[in-house]
């Protein structure tokens, strides 16, 4: 069985639809990307994973439905959602922050351990912990956001355009320390990114949605390989 | 000199009643938007509850904890049972609602115990004790105390705690709260609920020095509204620093300055208020801007 | 019969009644209507200001209390005949609802809410301390309208008419206005700022007008006030006038001429039925009525047939949904 497993997802802002019915699983320890245009509906898929807008159609994680759930509620079940915007918080410090993200768990040694253990991977993040996130820079808030949601020892962690306003550089370095982690973690990963090159590097399985439906899936590197595939939805 | 220091001490003693309801609101506004116009009247209510308690016969001291204790459940249901639904929703609409709790409150205390007031003990002894050279009232210097206490705890509770911290966090973000598992509907009763103790104990430390009858926090309400506004709605140093600062102006006017009489007193913290939030609406400590027509 | 039609109608009836009531009641009941009548003026003026505008003002207590006194010591201290005083009173309260609006208005919500509950608190107390012109809280006992002769009235009907009359102005302008200029700027400003200010409508400069439109109301009220009760005190102003007025406009109905009213009736008749069971049993009631109204009907009494025709639709609509259902499902079943 799939870790997670959704069917005939549709949702909608008010009378606006957004999804059309999509269907797509996730196995264990597999890296999922979810690609396509702005307004194809790649965030309201974690959105609705998490809980934040009204869906139909069946959402499975590990067996358990996910339907109607409130948002707090699937964090604790070890859905880690990093959104769009980070969703850290600006006012409090960089290790407030951290500690919040294991806001769940009950193990005051392991969170220390982990606190240890992030810090290890982004140095510049220790150097900074007693300093208001809010006044980090684009790629430390990023690394900080995504620091949060591993602080919950998630069994899935979704990542919301991680990319999003940072320079080429942070964001190649992002996602390379993004990548040794997951590796080391055998983190499954749901990533909605803009940046589709990015994405089929770090991914092994792709979905593009296109106006809220499916329109490809498969294996990253056959989809990064095909240049037709490219040109027609990734535009290169 | 004596007799200035004793003023100052009696101003900060006063001040730190209007500082545990200033504290109140503070709390509440910073966890729900919501100025809890109704605040004042629920502290009112849970000093009789206390009465009652320990005219009931309990001890003083475990009528006062236990009227604590209840006061936090009291705040809590509040919170579920009234506010929830209002959340989120008009501003307009949270105001009639904490309007229509408060003057809910001020009859049904009326209706349970009468219009006609009453005395109530105080927690602390008549003596005088001397510090420094200077006599000073053991009441005074208690209530002082008490406030520094709470204070201290609620610090240690915001700054060094899961469930302070979880509260901040929802406070400043509902929506990030609830993507680490904050259950923010919760974060938002223990802040009421907290906030009614606050009130409580203002209730319970202002009794003995004013007589117990339903209005006995509308004054208080006011000098609290003013402190609150002067240190800025969303800083609890602000709540603590702006209630001493007008307890002690409030003090040493009254005891200096002759031509505000009785009548004119109240307008004060009201004058207080105006200007603060004409000129610096967020306070002397407050952050966010308030938001201006 | 058209809406409009029914609507006219509706007044008219409403009119012929109100002019039949002081032929119908003995004295004290007609002086209970007057007063209905001096409280839907000031409630008229919070609705104008609350509904209309957006605004919130708690203390319209304060500005009922300063057109009364206005009025009092006018009649009496200056021989100002009676009928001078209620536009004296009016303009004296548009005066100080201006002035007081130009620095508050630039508040926001509760912040305003706050402080025109200070104006409420704070005016009692300013007439306590002015005691050398307004009697203090001894109070000022001021001579009443009497009827003229030739009219065949009694006093009391005399002033219900006189009331009547007045409100029924006061009625007409408020609709002529809602209905202008300064309405339709109004109405911008309260749905959408941003969009008022490019349409060229100047917001701070409506506000308070508005405001001190509102104020000029219940100022034009505590006249009649004075003209109905004949004496004025301090304690006739407290907090509980200004609460008064919020449960009427809440009962009423926010935006509505008519909702006035409904509020002004609650608020005269509630109080003298619920004190006759306990006298703390108004203010259970209006705190009750307060949540309870705002958690149900939070656009009033007013409010309710708009509320059930929109029920009504929605449950047209969902049988309608459900037919339609059902012919599809035989559609598909025949393919």
């Amino acid at each position: 069985m799939s870790l997670l497993e959704v069917e005939g997802l549709r949702a909608a802002y008010g009378q606006v639809r957004v999804l059309e019915g999509i269907d797509f699983s996730i196995e264990r320890g597999r890296r999922v990307a979810m690609l396509g245009p702005n307004g194809a509906g790649k965030t309201t898929v974690l959105r609705a994973l998490s809980g934040m807008v009204k869906t139909t159609g069946r959402l499975e994680f590990d067996g358990d439905s996910l339907a109607g759930r409130a948002t707090a509620d699937i964090a604790r079940r070890g859905v880690a959602h990093v959104p769009e915007g980070r969703g850290t918080f600006p006012t409090l410090t960089v290790e407030e922050n951290l500690r919040l993200g294991a806001y769940v768990r009950g193990d005051g040694g392991a969170v220390r351990e982990d606190v240890r253990r992030v810090f290890g991977w982004f140095p510049r993040l220790e150097e900074r912990r007693r300093i208001q996130s809010g006044s980090l820079s684009g790629g430390e808030q990023q690394m900080l956001a995504v620091s949060r949601a591993l602080m919950l020892r998630p069994r899935l962690l979704m990542l919301d355009e991680p990319s999003l306003g940072l320079a080429p550089i942070v964001t190649k370095e992002l996602f390379r320390v993004l990548g040794e982690i997951c590796d080391e973690q055998g983190m499954t990963v749901l990533l909605v990114e803009q940046n589709a090159n990015l994405a089929l590097d770090f991914a092994d399985h792709a979905y593009v949605l296109e106006s809220g439906r499916i329109a490809l899936e498969g294996e990253a590197d056959r989809i990064k390989g095909d240049d037709e595939v490219r040109r027609s939805y990734m535009g290169y | 000199m004596e007799r200035f220091i004793q003023v100052l001490v009696d101003g900060i003693a006063t001040g730190s009643i209007y500082a545990a309801v200033a504290l109140a609101l503070v709390l509440i506004f910073r966890s729900t938007g919501i100025v809890n116009f109704a605040q004042g009247e629920m502290a009112m209510f849970s000093t009789f509850v206390a009465w009652g308690l320990y005219e009931a016969g309990l001890p003083l001291g475990l009528a006062v904890l236990t009227t604590l204790a209840l006061s936090f459940v009291a705040g809590m249901v509040i919170e579920r049972v009234l506010i929830r639904h209002f959340e989120g929703g008009d501003v307009l609409t949270l105001v009639i609602v904490t309007l229509g709790l408060f003057i809910l409150l001020n009859s049904l205390a009326g209706w349970i115990w009468g219009f006609g007031n009453r005395g109530f003990p105080s927690l602390f002894s008549d003596d005088t004790v001397v510090v420094g050279g200077v006599t000073l009232s053991v009441e005074s210097l208690g209530i002082v105390a008490v406030l520094l206490g709470v204070v201290g705890l609620l610090f240690l509770l915001f700054q060094r705690t899961k469930v302070g911290l979880a509260m901040r966090a929802a406070a400043l973000n509902p929506d990030s709260s609830a993507l680490v598992g904050v259950r923010v509907g919760h974060m938002l009763m223990l802040g009421w609920g907290l906030a009614a103790v606050l009130g409580a104990l203002a209730g319970v430390l202002v009794a003995p020095r004013l007589f117990l009858d339903v209005n006995l926090m509308g004054a208080v309400l006011i000098y609290a509204f003013a402190a609150a506004a002067l240190g800025g709605f969303d800083s609890p140093i602000g709540a603590v620093v702006g209630g001493w600062v007008i307890g002690v102006s409030e003090n040493l006017a009254g005891t200096y300055v002759d031509f505000i009489g009785a009548d004119l007193k109240i307008l004060v913290p009201l004058v207080i208020i105006f200007v603060v939030l004409l000129f610096r609406p967020a306070g002397l400590f407050g952050t966010r801007e308030v938001a201006r027509a | 019969m058209s809406n409009r039609r029914v609507r006219t109608a509706m007044v008219l009836g409403l009119a012929a009644a109100a002019v039949a009531v002081p032929f119908l009641f003995g004295p004290y009941r007609v002086g209970q209507f007057t007063l209905v009548l001096v409280y839907a003026v000031a409630v008229l003026g919070l609705n104008l200001l609350v509904g209309y505008s957006g605004q919130i003002s708690l203390g319209h207590g304060a500005f009922f209390a300063l057109g009364a006194y206005t009025a009092a010591l006018l009649i009496e201290k200056a021989s100002v005949p009676h009928l001078l005083s209620v536009p004296a009173a009016g303009v004296v309260c548009f005066a100080a609802g201006f002035l007081f609006g130009v620095p508050a208005l630039r508040l926001h919500g509760l912040y305003l809410a706050l402080v025109t509950l200070g104006l409420a608190i704070a005016l009692p107390q300013l007439i306590k301390r002015f005691d050398g012109l307004t009697e203090g809280t001894q109070g000022l006992t001021v001579d009443q309208p009497v009827a003229p002769g030739w009219l065949g009235l009694a006093d009391d009907q005399f002033l219900y008419l006189l009331s009547l009359a007045l409100a029924a102005v006061m009625f007409l302008l408020a609709w002529n206005m809602t209905r202008g200029q300064l309405g339709r700027a109004v109405r911008a400003v309260r749905d959408r700022e941003i969009a008022a200010s490019t349409l060229g409508v100047n917001l701070a400069a409506t506000k308070t007008r508005v405001f001190a439109v509102s104020a000029a109301y219940a100022g034009v009220a505590g006249a009649m006030y004075v003209f109905a009760i004949g004496f004025v005190a301090p304690e006739a102003f407290t907090l509980t006038i200004s609460f008064a007025f919020l449960a009427a406009i809440v009962v009423g109905g926010l935006a509505t001429i008519s909702g006035a009213l409904f509020g002004a009736l609650f608020i005269e008749f509630v109080p003298v039925y619920a004190s006759d069971v306990d006298v703390a049993l108004t203010g259970v009631i209006y705190g009750g009525v307060l949540i309870a109204f705002m958690w149900l009907l939070p656009e009033g009494a007013a409010g309710l047939p708009r509320r059930l025709r929109a029920l009504a639709a929605r449950r047209h609509r969902a049988a309608e949904e459900k037919t339609q259902e059902g012919r599809l499902t035989q559609r598909e079943g025949v393919a």
